[in-house]
């Protein structure tokens, strides 16, 4: 088995506040995880859960107040692990005065890369990510949609073993967050590790082989969207039509009626049963799925937990 | 050191497309308009007039670029976040703020130098020659560019610890306190104790001393300038700027950015 792309240890992350510093705000607390190679990894969690702090204590943006973290084998304090590494901020801004292709073209020097090279990979670039016909506007002038695309742009330009992306959907349309997740996805078919944050559960679904879930500085869980949320139905949901000779029926009573389609949810236990009786009364079934919980619930039920753990506190400390 | 200059040619050309700068060099050329105009009110000392006014805009200009643009260099790019797809890059962080610091010389190299070749311009249309002595005019505006330089490492260290406006003050605190290290050194008063002479004179000895750069006088009178004065002063500024780069890079080292 291949080495972990990104392995963390204990990392935790305090900042100081308040007269003279004395205060310490945690916001990433003993972070333990690791990001397999070739695999997409989805941190998941709600403003100020930690997701950005850990990506930049991964970038050494920021410095951790204790633990330690390595990609591909090397200390994040190896300069040197940046020449396989992509990244793009939360929300980035560029140099303004530059064009798209100048600011690339910026970025490709400090890989190493001869002006040939440069050249050809800017515009592969440029193109990758839709902004061919923009390359010689001054970024002053760009949305944050197309802001968002440099950023991707530049994070992938050399080619790097592992991708980390933070926030990569926010600010662009359904069909530029379309184009991301296929990056992400051609990137996965490389062989990249791709590490991404989001709080829009649908994406990291879609797109994860695994999510770790950051709830107040803290990981609440780590595994597959499916192994995470536990593989046991809910229930089963029918959807179907039916004529009004049907209408009687008690489980048609207490469906969901949207215009000619009903859709009813029951135990599974229930479901034979009950598709003998639509059947019986002439429904045409339009299809019978599993109700599973959806990583937003999962999701919220850890918010829940621990505001309902924070007032216990309160309570009893009064 | 390619990544050094990456950084610098970039910070160049952001100050080239700045269009502050272009106003600095319309400043600049008034200036000498200004010149022309005195020095043909002033009879028999037009030149002088002309040299110490022009080679005081130039200082006066470049102390503006250097406070100003030099607190921003890293401060701007701190808040703006610019800098954080960079560091993501393999670059260290001594080779950005190093990067930032040539990048501004340079820009100051070609900034003093129009103004000093329109100072030359200036000093033609009044005399209708030039003489071998005005080459030391050249030397002045060298040493500017010296002083100025050690005044953008100053900026570029208090930027890399606190807010830009008391960055900006702390830079202008420590350029006049510099200007008087000379007067520190040699004060002699009657009613200070030997402790404080002692501790007046060290801190004479590590404020940054700008009379070294200081030949206005010596050269608007058409009086030479030493080579070894030159070369101290090149030396000094040199020393200087290497010590506090290296304190800025210590403190921007462990800094965490937003």
């Amino acid at each position: 088995m291949s080495a972990p792309a990104i392995e963390i240890e204990k990392l935790s992350k305090e900042y100081p506040y308040g007269f003279l510093n004395l205060k310490k705000r945690t916001s990433l607390e003993d972070l333990t995880m690791q990001v397999e190679a070739g695999e997409v990894f989805g941190f998941l969690g709600p403003n100020g859960a930690g997701k950005s702090t850990t990506i930049k204590l991964l970038m050494r943006l920021i410095f951790p107040t204790s633990g330690t973290a390595q990609i591909l084998g090397k200390s994040i304090d190896d300069v040197s692990m940046h020449e396989e590494i992509g990244y793009l901020p939360e929300q980035p801004y560029f140099y303004d005065y530059l064009t798209a292709a100048e600011v690339l073209d910026y970025f490709a020097r400090f890989h190493g890369l001869t002006a040939s090279d440069r050249k050809a990979r800017v515009e592969k670039m440029l193109k990758k990510v839709g902004l061919e016909t923009a390359k010689k506007i001054q970024l002053r002038k760009y949305s944050k949609g197309m802001l968002q695309r440099v950023g991707l742009a530049q994070a992938i330009l050399h080619d790097p073993q592992v991708v980390v992306l933070d926030e990569p959907m926010s600010g662009l349309d359904p069909l530029g967050r379309r184009e991301v997740r296929d990056i992400i996805l051609e990137l996965k078919r490389d062989g990249r590790t791709v590490l991404f944050s989001t709080h829009v559960l649908s994406d990291a679904e879609m797109l994860c082989d695994r999510v770790g879930v950051l709830v107040a500085g803290r990981l609440r869980g780590v595994g597959a969207p499916g192994d995470l949320l536990g593989m046991k139905t809910q229930g089963m949901e029918i959807l179907f039509e039916i004529g009004e000779e049907g209408k009687k029926l008690p489980l048609v009573e207490r469906a969901t009626r949207t215009g000619e389609r009903y859709r009813v949810q029951l135990e599974e236990a229930e479901l034979y049963r009950a598709l003998d009786d639509l059947k019986a009364a002439g429904a045409r079934i339009l299809s019978v799925t599993q109700i599973k919980p959806t990583l937003e619930e999962f999701f919220m039920d850890l918010v829940e937990a621990d505001r309902a753990q924070a007032n216990a506190v309160e309570v009893s400390g009064k | 050191m390619k990544n050094v200059w990456a950084v610098a040619a970039n910070t160049f050309r952001e100050a080239v497309r700045d269009r502050v700068l272009y106003n600095l060099v319309v400043f600049a050329l008034l200036m000498m308009g200004a010149a022309i105009l005195v020095g043909q009110i002033s009879i028999g000392i037009e030149d002088t007039v002309i040299v110490s006014l022009g080679l005081t805009a130039i200082s006066v200009i470049g102390l503006f670029i250097a406070v100003f643009i030099g607190v921003g260099l890293v401060s701007k790019e701190m808040d703006k976040r610019t800098l954080y797809a960079l560091l993501a890059k393999p670059v260290q962080r001594w080779e950005f703020l190093l990067g930032k610091f040539v990048g501004l010389v340079m820009t100051l190299a070609v900034n003093t130098a129009a103004m000093a070749v329109g100072l030359y311009g200036a000093l033609w249309i009044v005399k209708h020659e030039l003489e071998r002595s005005d080459a030391y005019i050249a030397m002045a505006v060298y040493l500017i560019l010296l002083k100025l330089a050690l005044v953008v490492a100053l900026a570029m260290l208090f930027s890399c610890f606190t807010t830009p406006f008391l960055a900006i003050l702390f830079t202008v605190g420590m350029y006049i306190a510099g200007l008087f290290a000379e007067e520190l050194r040699t004060i002699q008063a009657v009613d200070l104790n030997a402790t404080t002479m002692k501790m007046l004179r060290t801190i004479s000895y590590l404020l940054p001393n700008f009379e070294n750069f200081n030949v206005m006088a010596a050269v608007a009178h058409g009086r030479g300038l030493p080579g070894a004065l030159v070369g101290q002063a090149t030396l000094y500024a040199l020393i200087y700027c290497a010590i506090v780069l290296l304190g800025a890079t210590l403190v921007f080292a462990r800094r965490n950015l937003k």
